[in-house]
């Protein structure tokens, strides 16, 4: 394991940030904590970089323990949501920073920040300053400035949280293929369960200082430990008591196996996809999701009275503690 | 037209306060010609005097420039009780008049004070405690908010990239408030070579001994040598000036950049 972080208890005050967490991180995996804001995942993510002292529990980095270790010994490089650029030098110099703290040959140094500018696509700008740079640029810049040093894992806090949404998918996709060439452990924080989907192996889920579930996104969509981890990596609507995902949610236009009958009280048409929101003659309000395609063949109207259930083909989604 | 009203007005306020005096000022050291102004500066008490301030000025400022930094730092990084305590009393020196300062150091260091010694009441030492306790507020003031603004994750971003504690410090933290320091340095400056109350208490007033440029400006008003208080009013103003155009011309470079 690349990383572990085993038993870790951090207090602010009186408030309990982690709660006796414990992650581990597979060697050139890259693993997302994904949580709403306050949950800890930040803190935890600190007190890995060592930005943050636990109040008990141990960091093993590549089975170091580096729990007592400076920031600057443990081999880490990190990347900060409002990007830390050092405003004062240039991007070249920024990326340089690492190793000029270590007195390299300068001629490694040069030839280093050219290859690390050039793999993030900066190459024309390495004389600029980080206040010519757009949001996207000075995060790829640090994203550099954090591989200088050949760090064993890379911690990105939030790296997209500052940028607006089209650079965000943009960047996410190309920090996957980045990490798909460079293999470096990374873990990343993020509360954007979408962006946790997509572009990581495993996903550790975090909620009030505590793990909710740590497992391959698939698994967590799929088989949810917890109705937190349920409601919080995707859409939720309840079926007779149950959670389901809009997308199990079957309209039918004649009664079926299991159906009730329910009125159609609200359509949203989003392009490809169609939300359905329905009253059943018992019990509260649900959501459908479905196709453009499938709301034309059902030819929805709002106050139509139809028959719902939840698919029965579909994988067994309810939480396992619930 | 009430836009020429108030701008006659705010013009006119500042020529008659501001203007009109220090002309006056120049006016009067150059009345009776330019030889007896460079006279009237050149005897060896106003050499003294102007000596005297420069020294007093290259203490006080770099102590305060290197507390100030550190000071800024403590109030900026770190919580503790009693901060809001602390960050009131950096400004105290801009609130008690400089006279009671004066008083105070001569409480305190003088013949019957706490730690009394010689050399420092009536002498160059006092005079610089004075000067340095007048001039503390002004680094502190322009750095904190840099600090505070700039936060912390440009420090942490250094550590983690392998620099140590002074690493940091010397390529990241000193460059970000290099600008706040400059100002609160060429503050301090100006305000330690104009300070006239607290030294003057402190100093016992001893012609070609402990006179500041404000103290022989003084010196030679009382004694009537009329030339001679205006001819150093003239050389303070001229400092004076010269420390406001570089904080001008400093401050348009900060723009640019």
């Amino acid at each position: 394991m690349a990383i572990e972080a085993r038993n870790i208890t951090k207090r602010f005050g009186d408030y309990v940030a982690l709660d006796d967490v414990t992650v581990t991180v597979p060697d050139g995996s890259l693993t997302a904590l994904l949580g709403p804001s306050g949950s800890g995942k930040s803190t935890l993510l600190r007190v890995i970089a060592g930005l943050e002292t636990p109040d008990s529990g141990t960091v093993l980095i590549e089975g170091d323990d580096v729990t007592t270790r400076p920031a600057r010994t443990r081999g880490v490089g990190m990347v900060f949501q409002h990007y830390a650029a050092f405003k004062h030098m240039t991007v070249a110099k920024n990326v340089a920073f690492g190793l000029d703290v270590r007195k390299r040959p300068k001629a490694e140094t040069k030839a280093k920040v050219a290859e690390l500018l050039d793999l993030v696509g900066l190459a024309h700008l390495g004389e600029r300053y980080p206040s010519q740079l757009s949001g996207g640029q000075r995060q790829r810049m640090a994203l550099a400035r954090a591989l200088a040093v050949e760090p064993r894992v890379l911690l990105l806090d939030e790296p997209f949280g500052a940028l607006d949404a089209r650079v965000r998918e943009e960047l996410r996709r190309w920090l996957r293929r980045l990490h798909d060439d460079v293999h470096v452990t990374t873990i990343f924080v993020t509360h954007d369960q979408e962006e946790a989907m997509e572009i990581s192996e495993q996903i550790v889920v975090v909620n009030e200082g505590r793990i909710e579930q740590s497992a391959t996104p698939g698994e967590i969509y799929d088989h949810p430990a917890t109705p937190f981890v349920m409601s919080f990596v995707g859409p939720v609507t309840r079926v007779e008591g149950e959670m389901v995902r809009p997308h199990d949610v079957q309209v039918l236009t004649e009664p079926g196996e299991a159906s009730q009958q329910a009125v159609v009280t609200r359509i949203w048409w989003l392009g490809f996809e169609v939300r359905v929101e329905l009253l059943p003659a018992e019990g509260e309000l649900m959501v459908a999701q479905m196709s453009r395609a499938e709301a034309d063949t059902l030819e929805l109207t709002e106050g139509q009275i139809v028959h719902v259930r939840v698919d029965p083909t579909r994988a067994r989604r309810e939480p396992a503690s619930a | 037209m009430s836009k020429y009203v108030l701008r006659f007005t705010a013009l006119g306020y500042l020529a008659a306060l501001l203007v009109v005096p220090v002309g006056m000022v120049f006016y009067r050291a150059f009345e009776k010609g330019f030889a007896n102004a460079w006279e009237a500066v050149t005897t060896p008490p106003a050499q003294h005097a102007f000596y005297l301030t420069c020294v007093i000025t290259l203490i006080a400022v770099p102590l305060n420039a290197i507390f100030g930094v550190v000071t800024a730092w403590v109030l900026a990084r770190y919580d503790f009780r009693g901060k809001r305590v602390f960050d009131v009393l950096i400004d105290l020196p801009f609130a008690v008049s400089p006279v009671i300062v004066g008083l105070a150091l001569i409480l305190v260091w003088g013949r019957d004070g706490w730690f009394h010694m010689t050399n420092v009441i009536f002498s160059t030492p006092g005079m610089i405690l004075a000067t340095i306790f007048i001039s503390l507020p002004f680094v502190v003031r322009e750095v904190l908010p840099v600090l505070e603004e700039e936060g912390t994750d440009q420090e942490e971003a250094g550590s983690t990239l392998g620099a140590r504690g002074w690493q940091v410090f010397w390529r990241i933290t000193l460059p970000t408030i290099r600008w706040g320091l400059t100002y609160g340095i060429i503050l301090a400056t100006a305000r330690s070579i104009g300070e006239f109350g607290a030294v003057a208490v402190v100093s016992g007033k001893i012609s070609g001994r402990t006179e500041t440029m404000t103290v022989f400006v003084e010196d030679r008003f009382q004694s009537l040598d009329l030339t001679g208080a205006y001819a150093a009013g003239v050389v303070l103003a001229l400092l004076g000036i010269t420390v406001l155009t570089l904080m001008t011309l400093l401050q348009r470079r900060h723009q640019r950049i």
